[in-house]
């Protein structure tokens, strides 16, 4: 009997320890058209990071993925923030995409992919590098774990335009 | 320049002055790969090899590429391919084909000296093996001095995920075990290394330090000294390709004869941008 009410217990504090269980995350990332002779889309990689660095996770990768020869990742530490905080080692099966047009593209992160995660606060930051051209992250703070709908956003100046972030619990 | 450089050093009456420090950077070797970190299945890396008088500017010779070795994660060797031998500068790839860090680079152990002979002052010749000495000095020759030579010459290049296996110590002469990783080094936060003498922490040790910015006016370098544990610990000066230098010299030499050793160490570094 006692250990059953223990068991019980045990259930309960790990379901404290996670609140971020239900969180999803409503992304805008404004993608400028540089007039340039030569555009190419830019890789996109888009991820998820604790006060120290840890924990880090990936959200969403945008590149040549459908690349002919195969070679698509060849190009992903070009987005070299990413790729030195946790990019290598990153499973990307599953959140990564095509490269995306010109232009406000959204995406909503579920709540399966940020099981795991403690409450807290992150900084989600979005880094953009093209090629023949340049490289910008830009990053917004957010909180996991909140009680209510919280909107944060911020602007880059070239590879990237307004990033906004709305989290909901 | 050139010639007047060599004669120099031919009448130089101490040849142990050869290893002295020279001011900036002055006639130094080094490697310029063309990036060091690399993601995907597999890539190649390309890596320039000379000595020059300005950091990572062909103006002295080449480096002969026969020189240079490629160890892979898993500690096998790996091919040195595409090498040409260029008059002011070498050039040679390393396809990488697995995941981890590789060490391309060379240790060269060789000795210096010289001896007196009917009053005339000789020179073994440069690069001469340590099993030649005694062939090369004549009977009869006084004043014989030796000095035995190690000198290492590094990049390290990672595919994927970096790891550590290249690092491990010989033992022998000045090394370097990256307390930091070479290829993890970004611009904001202090690079750590740690240089080792026959194994053990060299104390003391200057570690100098030059970034590649050719159009600076004054070149962009800075000392250190290592700590107790043998830890030096460099601030960048921004992104961008540096080249490290250490020197030491004791007398713990392994040639018969030999009455002192010079050691060095040298690296170039890649730092990203945060």
């Amino acid at each position: 009997m006692r250990k059953t009410s223990l068991l019980v217990l045990t259930g309960a504090a790990t379901t404290i320890a996670a609140p971020a269980m239900a969180d999803t995350i409503d992304l805008t990332v404004t993608l400028p058209r540089p007039s340039v002779a030569e555009y190419h889309r830019p890789y996109v990689a888009i991820w998820l990071e604790g006060a120290t660095g840890q924990p880090f996770k990936t959200l969403a990768v945008w590149y040549d993925s459908d690349n002919r020869e195969g070679h698509g990742t060849k190009w992903l530490s070009d987005m070299r923030t990413w790729w030195r905080k946790g990019g290598r080692s990153a499973q990307i099966d599953g959140i990564s995409g095509a490269t995306r047009a010109p232009g406000p593209q959204k995406l909503t992160i579920p709540a399966a992919a940020l099981r795991g995660l403690p409450g807290g606060q992150y900084k989600l930051t979005v880094e953009a590098a093209r090629e023949s051209g340049g490289r910008e992250s830009v990053t917004v703070p957010v909180t996991l774990g909140g009680k209510r709908p919280a909107t944060t956003s911020a602007k880059g100046a070239t590879e990237l335009g307004t990033v906004t972030a709305s989290v909901k619990p | 320049m050139n010639t007047r450089l060599r004669s120099t050093l031919l009448a130089v009456p101490a040849l142990l002055a050869l290893a002295a420090p020279a001011t900036a950077f002055a006639h130094s070797q080094w490697l310029l790969p063309s990036e060091t970190t690399f993601s995907g299945e597999e890539a190649w890396v390309s890596i320039d090899a000379a000595v020059s008088s300005e950091l990572f500017i062909s103006n002295f010779h080449s480096l002969d590429p026969q020189n240079f070795t490629a160890t892979g994660p898993d500690g096998q060797s790996v091919p040195i391919e595409n090498a040409v031998k260029g008059q002011v500068r070498s050039m040679f790839e390393v396809h990488l084909t697995k995941p981890g860090t590789y060490r391309i680079g060379s240790t060269n152990t060789g000795v210096f000296g010289g001896y007196t002979l009917n009053g005339e002052k000789k020179r073994l010749p440069r690069g001469v093996t340590a099993d030649k000495i005694a062939s090369l000095i004549p009977q009869g020759a006084t004043d014989v001095q030796l000095r035995e030579n190690q000198s290492t010459n590094q990049v390290f290049v990672t595919l994927g995920v970096p790891d550590n296996a290249v690092f491990k110590p010989t033992g022998k002469g000045l090394e370097m075990v990256p307390v930091t990783h070479p290829d993890d080094l970004v611009a904001n936060e202090p690079g750590v290394f740690t240089f080792l003498v026959d194994g053990q922490p060299a104390a003391g040790l200057k570690v100098s330090v030059t970034k590649d910015d050719r159009w600076a006016a004054t070149p962009i370098k800075q000392d250190v000294t290592t700590d107790a544990k043998g830890q030096a610990k460099v601030t960048w000066s921004g992104p961008g390709m540096y080249w490290m230098e250490a020197r030491a010299s004791d007398n713990k030499v392994s040639i018969p004869g030999a009455t002192d050793r010079g050691l060095s160490y040298v690296a170039t570094l890649e730092v990203q941008a945060p």
